[in-house]
């Protein structure tokens, strides 16, 4: 995780619970969400890769037989949020997903410097 | 082969040691020792060479003549008939066509169906000679007969491939074929035969299921497991020449060991026989020819080993009673029944996939077990059983949400209520497992707004409704929003128009009617949300819960007060209604109408509940819904006045939301009640069961605790703050939101 760098998105306390943001990351859109239920956190490219919506922010999450996972608000294509894979699809683009980390109730999301 | 040395040597002088040895070694076509075969114009049927050769030979033949009746004898002569062979004959050594399969009335019905087709069937005939000199010109008979022609196929059955089994001194059969025991072992314990060129208990097997369950005994052995092959279950049914055939179990066992019942119908073509036990309880086997409809359900009672009704005919006669009612046969299969044979599915298999994995229609069944997708003759069984399965449901066709939930929505509803359960997490951690996901989570959220009517975006909720629900708005293409305020029965003031036509201006929004008579204000960033609301909160605007499975319009025509037709004021009360359940939360969306007249023109008939006004007060309609189904609304209750015809509605709507499945509209809700519409009058209007003063008493608490989730959200700065796009650049809109022009108005980018 070295190689990442870290930077600071929001407190714990502005997350909503089970549930996740928008995130602005220069040019980029990151969605980040709090599983509050499993206590995890995860973060993804916010982009729909099915048609193309800034949209998985505002999707449901859950669990499918205990793989967390997204559902895209518009047309409920699934999503692993550990490793992107879509679920309901094979059609269907992964998800970029990143690194969450959480100090002294700050998140941080890890991004390779690389990408830029 | 050295069987000592255990080893073999191929052709080019390759090596190898082996364990154990697998002779899968196939079969060619059987030619009888006829003088003549080697003739120009005599073809074996075998392989796809074979067919090359006959299609190349065909132009040139004026007649064709197949030695062999059985199955592919008879697929022969129609392929010589589909090359444009005027004259075709079959010539078979037995009694009867298909001799293995069929006893000699179904061969009659065979032969006569042949004979339209214009294919002559000789049976009892030996063939001595072919005759000709390099090229077939005819065939001469034992019974000194001749028969001209210049083709010949010869499909007289195979000939198991067991030449160097012989050679290398393996037990063969006096007519061929590797001896086999139960283990698919041959003499030699470290040699096993399988498929065409393996004999077992007197049999060879032509064709290829038992060949894989041959191989799989053979490779259960192999892995260290036991396993044996128990023969096989020669039953079969297919169409010949456009003909169903099948027959099952033992089709020709008679005398002293069982009775049969034979029906033969000339004139249609049809014979059936079915053999049964003396005491007429056990069925063992059959024939079918012309109709084979039966084949499954006939096959699945031999196997299985069913007790008979009482008068067996009724199985094979075409609405005649079995004294089993239609479909009660696939009750009476055992959990192991094999329903497709192709797939090896069973009929516990199926049921799992109903019960257990929420198939509801056949082609789910397909996907899931991949029942029927081999030659598709089980598809009227696996649809019997989906029907079963269903019924025995009733009308909780999907008993269970989904992985979370082993429980429908009507049982979830009680349970919640009964717990006091007020948040997603609490539920799933008290009454289902794992985390949730999006098909159980807005059912669970809807059920809590059902019970409580409490605020939907607070005490962390709001991650947990539908998308639209969790902004308070419709998420459209693009990723904006729009914006639905509420016009109760269709009434707008000319001040509410200008409010609503500034906001759409400041805004940048595109405006639209709605089909329920409202203004749809789309294109909001769901920044811009609350301070929309917020102006026309201040105007005097509420929300219109169009994002919402709740109460949507209220549509009225103008009624009485301006109408010349009208006979009650049917805007007065379509607000009333409108106001009445504004916010209601089901498990769908809610259309209601109110009409002045019998003209209709609210179109109350199309709606969840309509009401059209009478002379004497108005008429309840209930269940109907536009949509991709539509469904006329029927006639519920006559001439109510205006407090009973609310009253109803209270107890109708209450026990829709308490017992309607997920996602149900209130015509499907209905469409799936046993008993049906009198059913439902009976518990609205005539309280069968005792509830009706309980529903009345929960609406009126839902009435009761009825807000403005808006006016909520923009008085509430913490709530506010959960409508912007990005979480670390609260001003930002999204950057990928774009529009295009038409019209002179916005329109999302497409897709």
């Amino acid at each position: 995780m070295s190689d990442n760098n870290w930077f600071y998105v929001c407190d714990v306390e502005e997350m909503p619970h089970n549930g996740g943001v928008t995130v602005k990351y220069g040019e980029e859109q990151i969605a980040l969400f709090y599983f509050t239920h499993r206590n995890e956190w995860y973060a993804s490219q916010n982009l729909c890769p099915h048609k193309q919506q800034m949209a998985l922010s505002r999707g449901m999450i859950g669990s499918q037989n205990g793989e967390p996972k997204v559902a895209c608000p518009f047309h409920k294509k699934t999503f692993s949020l550990k490793t992107g894979v879509c679920l309901n699809s094979d059609e269907c683009d992964s998800l970029k997903t990143y690194p969450v980390k959480v100090e002294e109730g700050k998140v941080f999301i890890g991004v390779d410097p690389s990408w830029n | 082969m050295d069987r000592e040395n255990k080893t073999i040597r191929s052709f080019e002088g390759l090596e190898m040691q082996y364990d154990y040895l697998v002779f899968a070694t196939g079969s060619s076509a059987f030619v009888p020792p006829i003088p003549g075969s080697d003739k120009n114009g005599v073809f074996v049927y075998r392989t796809i060479e074979d067919l090359n050769m006959i299609w190349r030979h065909a132009p040139s033949a004026k007649s064709a003549v197949v030695i062999g009746g059985g199955l592919l004898g008879l697929e022969a002569a129609k392929a010589c008939l589909d090359l444009g062979i005027k004259e075709t004959h079959v010539i078979e050594f037995a009694p009867r066509l298909m001799p293995r399969q069929i006893d000699e009335a179904g061969s009659d019905i065979l032969v006569q169906k042949l004979a339209e087709l214009n294919i002559t069937t000789h049976t009892n005939k030996n063939t001595a000679a072919i005759l000709g000199n390099e090229t077939i010109k005819g065939l001469f008979f034992t019974d000194g007969t001749i028969l001209n022609t210049d083709m010949l196929v010869i499909s007289a059955g195979i000939k198991p491939r067991d030449e160097l089994a012989r050679s290398c001194r393996l037990t063969v059969g006096p007519r061929g074929g590797i001896v086999v025991n139960d283990e698919m072992r041959t003499n030699d314990e470290h040699i096993f035969a399988i498929g065409e060129c393996a004999l077992h208990n007197s049999m060879i097997y032509g064709l290829v299921a038992p060949g894989y369950e041959m191989a799989d005994v053979v490779a259960t052995q192999l892995a260290g497991d036991q396993k044996q092959f128990p023969g096989f279950d020669m039953s079969t049914k297919l169409k010949l020449i456009g003909v169903d055939v099948a027959s099952f179990g033992d089709p020709f066992i008679n005398g002293t060991e069982a009775n049969s019942i034979v029906i033969q119908d000339k004139h249609k073509g049809v014979y059936k026989r079915i053999n049964f036990t003396k005491d007429g309880k056990r069925l063992l086997g059959g024939v079918l020819v012309g109709d084979a409809d039966d084949y499954n359900m006939l096959l699945q009672i031999c196997k299985n080993n069913l007790v008979l009704p009482p008068d067996p005919t009724g199985l094979i006669v075409k609405g005649g009673d079995a004294g089993m009612d239609a479909g009660a046969g696939v009750v009476a299969l055992p959990d192991d029944a094999l329903i497709c044979s192709c797939e090896g599915v069973t009929k516990l298999d199926i049921c799992n996939a109903i019960n257990e994995k929420g198939c509801e229609t056949f082609d789910d069944i397909k996907k899931c077990t991949k029942a029927t997708t081999g030659c598709g003759g089980c598809a009227p069984m696996v649809k019997d059983i989906l029907e079963h399965t269903l019924k025995q449901q009733g009308k909780l066709v999907r008993k269970v949400l989904c992985e979370h939930f082993e429980y429908s929505r009507q049982e979830l509803y009680d349970l919640i209520k009964l717990k006091d359960l007020r948040n997603f997490d609490n539920v799933v951690d008290t009454l289902g497992h794992g985390d949730g996901c999006e098909v159980c989570r807005p059912v669970v959220s809807s059920i809590i707004a059902s019970l409580w009517n409490e605020l939907i975006v607070t005490k962390q909720n709001a991650t947990s409704q539908d998308s639209n629900d969790r902004f308070l708005a419709n998420l459209q293409k693009g990723g904006t929003y729009s914006v639905v305020p509420r016009i109760p029965g269709g009434e707008i003031t000319p001040d509410g128009l200008l409010v609503i036509a500034q906001v759409a201006k400041k805004y940048g929004l595109y405006t639209k009617i709605t089909g329920g008579q409202r203004i749809d204000l789309f294109g909001a960033h769901v920044s811009d949300l609350p301070a929309i609301w917020e102006e026309l909160i201040a105007a005097g605007f509420e929300s219109g819960h169009a994002y919402g499975k709740a109460l949507r319009t209220v549509k009225s025509c103008v009624g009485s007060t301006w109408c010349r037709f009208g006979l009650q004021d049917s805007v007065s009360y379509a607000i009333r209604i409108e106001e009445r359940y504004r916010g209601l939360r089901a498990p769908h969306k809610i259309k209601s109408a109110v009409s002045g007249c019998i003209r209709e023109c609210a179109e109350a008939q199309s709606k969840d509940f309509g009401i059209i006004a009478t002379e004497k007060g108005w008429n309840l309609y209930v269940c109907g819904n536009g949509g991709s189904k539509p469904q006329h609304a029927l006639l519920f209750a006559t001439d109510l006045d205006s407090e009973t015809c609310i009253k109803y509605i209270d107890r109708f709507l209450m026990f829709y939301i308490k017992t309607a499945d997920p996602l149900t509209r209130t015509a499907t809700w209905l469409n799936k009640m046993e008993g049906g519409i009198d059913y439902l009058r009976n518990v609205v209007i005539h309280d069968s069961l005792g509830i009706a003063e309980e529903l009345e008493a929960e609406m009126q608490t839902l009435v009761n605790n009825y807000q403005c989730e808006w006016k909520n959200v923009v008085e509430s700065p913490e709530l506010r703050s959960k409508f912007n796009h990005f979480i670390n650049a609260p001003k930002e809109k999204d950057p990928a939101v774009k529009f295009e022009n038409m019209r002179g108005q916005i329109k999302a980018a497409a897709w």
